[in-house]
C-alpha cells in the first residue's frame, strides 16, 4: 500500500443535468488551502454522463486533477450506483481526505460511502483544518489529521472530530460556508492549470436497485446565498402581512428577504428563504434582523455577516449579543424610519 | 395481495430545544440529565410511514431501539400507536458508537427480522448527523431512498416521492428497501386508547450485540474511526454593539454611517 499521507485532497464534484452546482467551488477553495499545508494535489470527481465538459470549469475552480468517470448508469443521482462507482475509485487512487457538500446528494452518497470503507465521516462541518492530533487516552500523536469542526446538539456547542487512524477521512461541508478562489484567483489558473484522467465506473454487472421516474425542478426564486444584503424578519414580524414591510426595505437596499425558522413555520416566508441550522448559511455584508430573537440554531445561520444590525424590542434578546448595531424598539416604527433615511439620502 | 414487513429504527434523544445554562457543564459538555429525553421528531414521521404501510397494504411493524434501558418508553409509545412489536437493543459494549458503529449493531439488529421495508427518520436531533439511516442501507445492501415524502407500494417495488433539493424526485425502489423519513411525510398518529392501557407498561424484547451477532471490534469505540478532539460551548461574547436610538435622528445617523463606510448606497 502506498504512503496515504502524500494522498491527494478530494472534493465531490455535485452536478445534476451536466450543470456543477455551487458547491464544488466552495469546497475548492477549502481544498486549495488543506492541500497547499499538506504539500499534495487536489482532485475533484466528477461522475455522471457527457460531464467532461465541466472539468475545465473544476480546473479553473482549483482542482489540479479531475477524476473523470463517465457511464449511463450515473446519469441522474443513484445512491447505490455513485456509491459503487466512487468506493472502487477511492481504493485504486487512494486519498487522503474526501469532501463532499451537506447537501441532498451530499448527505446520501457520503454516509454509504464511509460505511462501504468503514471509514470516519463528520456532517456538517461548518470548518476544515490541518493540525496534529494526540490521543489522550494512549499518548499517540498523529500529524497533519484534518480537524472537522461542526455544531452539535442543536448548535450548542462546537465539537471537533478526528479520525486519524482510518483513512479516508471524510466530510460533508455546510452549503456557504467555505469561499470559492475569487475571479482573479480563478482567471490566473486558467483552464490548463490541470488534468483529466479517466476512470472505469466498474459498474458492469452491478445492479442498481432504485429507477428514477420523474424530477419535477424547484425553480429557485431566491438567492440568499449569494445577496450582499440580507433583511431578515422572525416571529415579531407579527403577521404575514407585516413581513411585506420587510420587502420593501429589502427593495431600497437592493437586497433579499430572509427569515428565522419561527417565521417560516408561522407562514410569514417561504421554506426556501430559512436562515439557520437547517436553513441555508448567508455571509453577507450587511444583515437586517427583525424581530428575531437569535436562538443559536438560527445564529449558526448567519453570525459570519460582516454587519450585523439587530432591531428587537427586547433588549436582553441574545440576537444582540452577535450584532454591531442594536435598535432596541418596534419593528413596525423603526423600519419605515429606515427606509425614509435610505431613500432620503442614498 | 402482499403485505409487507416494517421495521423502524427509533431513538430517544435530548430536546436539544430545551438547552438553557443549566444544562450547559463547565467544561462545556451537556448535562444530558438535565435534559428531557424525547422520541426524536423525525423518527416519528418514519413510525408513521410503517404504520400508514400496515394500514393500507396490511404487514407488521416492529420497533428496534439502541440504547439505553430508558429508552424502552419511547417504544412503549410506539406499541400505543400501533406497532405490534418493540426490540431494545443495549449493551455495554456499544458505548461510544459513533455512526458507523451505530449503523453496524442496528443492521445487525434489522437483519433478523428479514423486512421488506426499513424506516428511519432523516436524522436525530442530538447529532443532527443523517447519516446512519443510509449507512444501515449500504450495511443491508438494499435499495435506499432518501428524504421519503410519500409512499405508495405495487407488489415488490415501492413508488417513492423524496426531496432530492434541487427538486422532487419520484422512483421505484426494488424491494427490500430502506427509506429516512422526514417530517414533510406526515404526522404520527395518536396514541389508541385502548393500547395505552395495554402497554404502559409493556417490557420490549431486549437483546444485547452478542445475541445479533455482532464482532465487538465493529461496536462501540473500538468500532468508531472518529473520536471527539475538542468541545466548546457557543458562549456569545455580547455587549458590544453600538446603540442606536429608534427615532429619526438615531437612524438617519445610522444609514449615514453605512453609506459613508460604502455597505449600502
Ligand atoms: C434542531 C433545530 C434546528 C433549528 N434550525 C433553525 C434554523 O435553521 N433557523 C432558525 O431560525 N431557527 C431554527 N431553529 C429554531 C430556533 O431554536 C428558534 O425557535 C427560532 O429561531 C426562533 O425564531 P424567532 O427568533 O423568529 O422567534 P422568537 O424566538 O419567538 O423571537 C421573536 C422575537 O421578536 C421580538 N419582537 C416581538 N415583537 C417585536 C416588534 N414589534 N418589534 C421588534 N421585535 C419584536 C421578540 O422580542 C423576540 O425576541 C431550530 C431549532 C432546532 C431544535
Ligand atoms: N441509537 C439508535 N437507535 C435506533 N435508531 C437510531 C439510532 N441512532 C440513529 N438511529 C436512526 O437513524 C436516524 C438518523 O440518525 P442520525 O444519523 O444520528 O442523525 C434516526 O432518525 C433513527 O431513525
Amino acid at each position: 500500500m502506498t504512503d496515504r499521507s502524500k494522498g491527494e485532497v478530494w472534493v465531490f464534484a455535485e452536478q445534476e443535468e451536466g450543470k456543477l452546482a455551487e458547491i464544488p467551488f466552495e469546497l475548492l477553495g477549502k481544498a486549495r488551502e488543506l492541500a497547499s499545508k499538506l504539500g499534495v494535489k487536489v482532485g475533484a470527481v466528477l461522475m455522471g454522463e457527457g460531464v467532461e465538459p465541466c472539468a475545465a470549469a473544476l480546473v479553473a475552480g482549483g482542482a489540479d486533477v479531475v477524476h473523470l468517470i463517465e457511464d449511463p448508469a450515473l446519469k441522474v443521482f443513484r445512491s447505490k450506483a455513485y456509491r459503487h462507482a466512487l468506493v472502487e475509485l477511492i481504493k485504486e487512487a487512494q486519498p487522503q481526505i474526501v469532501i463532499f457538500g451537506a447537501t441532498h446528494m451530499g448527505r446520501d452518497l457520503a454516509p454509504a460511502v464511509a460505511s462501504a470503507l468503514r471509514c470516519g465521516l463528520t456532517a456538517d462541518c461548518t470548518d476544515l483544518q490541518i493540525g496534529d492530533y494526540t490521543d489522550k487516552k494512549t499518548g499517540e500523536t498523529f500529524a497533519n489529521v484534518l480537524h472537522q469542526i461542526r455544531p452539535a446538539f442543536g448548535g450548542n456547542i462546537i465539537a471537533t472530530i478526528v479520525n486519524a487512524r482510518h483513512w479516508p477521512q471524510m466530510a460533508t461541508v455546510r452549503e456557504g460556508v467555505m469561499k470559492p478562489l475569487d475571479a482573479a484567483a480563478r482567471e490566473a489558473r486558467g483552464a490548463n492549470a490541470g488534468t483529466v484522467v479517466r476512470h472505469a465506473s466498474h459498474l458492469d454487472g452491478v445492479e442498481i436497485p432504485v429507477e428514477v421516474v420523474e424530477i419535477v425542478r424547484k425553480a429557485s426564486s431566491v438567492n440568499l446565498k449569494g445577496a450582499r444584503i440580507i433583511v431578515a424578519g422572525g416571529a415579531g414580524v407579527g403577521s404575514k402581512e407585516n413581513f411585506a414591510l420587510l420587502h420593501d426595505l429589502a427593495a431600497a437596499l437592493g437586497g433579499a428577504v430572509g427569515g428565522s425558522r419561527a417565521a417560516v413555520d408561522l407562514g410569514y416566508c417561504e421554506h426556501e428563504r430559512q436562515i439557520g441550522q437547517t436553513g441555508v448559511t448567508v455571509r453577507p455584508a450587511l444583515m437586517i434582523s427583525c424581530g428575531i430573537s437569535g436562538a443559536v440554531q438560527h445564529l449558526a445561520g448567519m453570525q459570519d455577516a460582516a454587519k450585523i444590525i439587530a432591531i428587537n424590542t427586547d433588549r436582553d434578546a441574545p440576537i444582540f449579543k452577535v450584532a454591531h448595531y442594536g435598535i432596541v424598539g418596534d419593528l413596525n416604527v423603526v423600519i419605515p424610519k429606515l427606509i425614509k433615511a435610505i431613500r432620503n439620502k442614498g | 395481495m402482499k403485505t409487507y414487513n416494517c421495521v423502524v429504527c427509533i431513538k430517544q434523544v435530548p430536546d436539544t430545544q430545551k438547552v438553557t445554562g443549566e444544562a450547559m457543564k463547565a467544561d462545556g459538555t451537556i448535562n444530558r440529565a438535565a435534559l428531557p429525553a424525547i422520541f426524536n421528531p423525525e423518527d416519528k414521521n418514519a413510525l408513521e410511514a410503517a404504520l400508514w404501510v400496515k394500514e393500507t397494504y396490511g404487514g407488521t411493524v416492529t420497533v428496534i431501539t439502541m440504547g439505553l434501558p430508558a429508552a424502552k418508553a419511547i417504544l412503549r409509545e410506539a406499541l400505543m400507536c400501533g406497532a405490534d412489536r418493540a426490540v431494545l437493543v443495549t449493551d455495554r459494549k456499544a458505548a461510544g458508537s459513533d455512526t458507523l458503529a451505530t449503523s453496524y449493531i442496528l443492521s445487525q439488529a434489522v437483519k433478523r427480522f428479514n423486512p421488506d421495508l426499513v424506516f428511519c427518520g432523516r436524522q436525530a436531533i442530538d447529532g443532527d448527523t443523517a447519516q446512519v439511516g443510509p449507512q444501515i442501507g449500504e450495511k443491508l445492501d438494499c435499495a435506499v431512498v432518501t428524504y421519503l415524502e410519500k409512499l405508495e407500494m405495487d407488489g415488490d417495488t415501492a413508488i417513492a416521492t423524496r426531496d432530492i433539493g434541487t427538486g422532487i424526485e419520484t422512483c421505484r425502489a426494488k424491494l427490500p428497501a430502506l427509506f429516512t423519513v422526514t417530517e414533510k411525510f406526515g404526522a404520527l398518529r395518536p396514541f389508541q386508547m385502548r393500547r395505552v392501557m395495554t402497554y404502559k407498561n409493556a417490557e420490549p424484547e431486549v437483546l444485547d450485540c452478542a445475541a445479533i451477532g455482532c464482532e465487538d471490534a465493529r461496536c462501540g469505540f473500538a468500532g468508531s474511526p472518529t473520536s471527539v478532539n475538542k468541545i466548546q460551548s457557543v458562549v456569545l461574547a455580547g455587549g458590544a454593539f453600538k446603540e442606536i436610538s429608534p427615532d429619526d435622528a438615531g437612524i438617519g445617523g445610522l444609514v449615514a454611517e453605512l453609506i459613508a463606510d460604502h455597505t449600502i448606497g
